[in-house]
């Protein structure tokens, strides 16, 4: 029997297109396509075994070795900083980290400017780059209510289309950095699987070069 | 009963004694500290620490002491070795600090060997061979990767970067992040031969045959030839003695350069999702504290040992004895030892307690012992 390869995706559409990869590089797992409310799916023949996690857990997974290899987006690597291989960007998910305010807003600079964010590492190193004083105002969701209610002067967000922002008269200020999805590896994990791992990478790499 | 001494030990426990032995018999001495260190030498060297988390009191003369969350500082600190002398140390002692990714303080168990003071290439090769060989007492199923402060930095220092992109291009190598490394140079304008360079310490890796050539091929001869002849004559050394595929060159592993200059290591066991085993060359941090000598060492830390996923013990104990509140002291003694003579464990109570899990199930009756029941 093949020594398997656990692999965490992250749940959603994004996670669907992911798994479309893998299986055109060569790792399919046909029951992952089964409409059921199973968490874990095998191809023993292929030596696989997928799952389904949230996004923003996809790193944990990989770090903590429940997973051997994952896909996770650049914005929560950089948020947690898991001690993880980053072998590949896989061009998918492709977005921008971005600050954000009311229409017309602008930052004299004459005091500390209240930013509201999921990312408060990314905030931070951002605005000490820039050697702003902030405050830093940690949600957990609904951002964007943050400056319409006067919580905060600006928003540091992910931003995609920019609908949801000019909905509620709100702007992009200025861009952070961009985002998209990435391959992880544990690091232990990568020392005893390296030979699969590799294989991963070469089939994702030719359809990302193909891509681009 | 040495075999049921040797099965109530902890993993950690097992490993520490294993260690110890293996360290003694290249004649490293034990090296026995105080629990607490002066704060003031954790700030001054706060990033050679693994997390800047310290535990702190105020001593009974107003010092500001820390309880140790490391024990290479103390020992850097404490030595006495200078050129020309050699001081060859192995420890265990419980550290404290809030381990990668935790919330909370924790004890940790480590283990490590230092070797201070003069230190030629034996020295080198011996307490890598350590490393390897500690590794192996732990698992059959171990890599030791081999990494070199003074290649990674030859090949920086060739690039001409500003400190800040140096530190992105760092962690890069150590991410074995190929495609921001390459963004990274693009934006810097780094030339195409340094690229290439640091494209093939981020994808060189593995075992030493396969990825010295490539090195020699690929990095540039007058910054890199010594360092790589150096790295290459440690490898020959170390082969016999290592076995096949468990020795590999990886340039991902990178120490903070302020403290480590020349070999770096780390080791990693099959099950266990972090290395257990960090060390390298420690000569600049030397030179920081005043010491003009060199230092070399490794840690292990034990209490990844728990990671290992070992089936759980079915049984709480092996034999219960039932006694009643009429028979002596001496006679319930007298059973415990001929029901523990062949190694078994045994505990003696008075009646049975819920949940309690045992093997078998025996009372005393009058001199004798019955047993009433046994599981298959």
């Amino acid at each position: 029997m093949k020594q398997m390869l656990n692999i965490a995706l992250p749940k959603g559409r994004l996670g669907e297109k992911v798994y479309a990869m893998f299986e055109k590089a060569g790792f399919p797992c046909p029951s992952i396509k089964e409409t059921n409310r199973k968490l874990i799916f095998e191809n023993e023949e292929v030596g696989v075994r997928y799952f389904w996690v949230k996004p923003s857990d996809v790193a944990i997974y990989v770090e903590r070795g429940a997973a051997d290899v994952g896909v996770a987006g650049k914005d929560i690597l950089l948020e947690y900083e898991p001690d993880v291989y980053e072998l590949l960007d896989l061009g998918v998910g492709v977005c921008r980290m971005a600050v954000a305010a009311r229409e017309g807003f602008r930052d004299d600079g004459a005091r500390t400017l209240k930013v509201a964010t999921k990312f408060s590492r990314i905030a931070k190193a951002h605005y000490a780059s820039l050697g702003r004083d902030i405050d830093v105002i940690h949600l957990n969701g609904s951002i964007e209510l943050a400056p319409i209610l006067g919580l905060s002067d600006v928003i540091v967000d992910i931003v995609e289309t920019g609908t949801t922002l000019k909905e509620n008269h709100l702007e992009v200020v200025e861009t952070v950095l961009p985002i998209s999805a990435r391959l992880i590896a544990n690091k232990s994990g990568f020392k005893f699987k390296s030979e699969r791992i590799e294989q991963i990478v070469r089939g994702l790499s030719m359809q990302t070069e193909e891509q681009a | 009963m040495k075999d049921l001494q040797l099965t109530c030990l902890r993993e950690d426990e097992k490993a520490t004694l294993r260690l110890r032995a293996l360290f003694a018999r290249y004649g490293y001495r034990p090296y026995r500290m105080s629990k607490f260190e002066e704060y003031d030498l954790y700030v001054r060297n706060k990033s050679f620490l693994l997390s800047d988390h310290v535990i702190t009191f105020t001593d009974t003369d107003g010092k500001l002491m820390a309880l140790k969350p490391d024990v290479t500082l103390s020992i850097v600190k404490n030595s006495k070795a200078s050129e020309g002398g050699l001081e060859k140390v192995f420890y265990n002692e419980n550290v404290y600090r809030v381990s990668r990714g935790g919330e909370s303080f924790r004890e940790i168990m480590q283990v490590g060997a230092e070797c201070i003071g003069e230190i030629d290439e034996y020295g080198l090769c011996e307490v890598l061979l350590l490393a390897a060989k500690s590794l192996e007492t732990l698992s059959h199923s171990f890599v030791l990767d081999l990494s070199h402060m003074g290649i990674l930095a030859a090949v920086l220092d060739g690039l001409g970067l500003t400190d800040a992109s140096r530190a992105e291009l760092l962690a890069c190598i150590g991410d074995k992040n190929l495609h921001t490394a390459r963004e990274i140079c693009r934006r810097e304008g780094v030339s195409p031969e340094g690229e290439a360079a640091l494209e093939l310490l981020i994808t060189s890796y593995g075992e030493p045959s396969r990825v010295l050539p490539l090195l020699r091929k690929g990095l540039p001869k007058e910054s890199c030839g010594a360092l790589l002849d150096q790295l290459e004559r440690i490898l020959d050394a170390l082969s016999p003695a290592i076995p096949e595929g468990r020795l590999h060159v990886d340039f991902s592993v990178i120490h903070d350069c302020r403290y480590y200059n020349g070999l770096v290591f780390k080791g990693f066991i099959e099950g266990i999702p972090t290395g257990i085993l960090s060390g390298g060359q420690y000569d600049a941090l030397m030179q920081r504290m005043g010491k003009r000598a060199g230092g070399v060492g490794f840690a292990v830390y034990l209490d990844l040992l728990e990671e290992l996923a070992k089936p759980r013990t079915d049984y709480d104990v092996d034999a219960v004895l039932l006694y009643g509140e009429e028979d002596p002291p001496a006679k319930v003694a007298s059973a415990v030892e001929r029901l523990s003579a062949d190694g078994k464990s045994v505990r003696a109570q008075r009646g049975l307690q819920e949940d309690q899990r045992y093997r078998e199930l025996w009372r005393l009756q009058g001199e004798e012992v019955t047993l009433l029941e046994a599981d298959a």
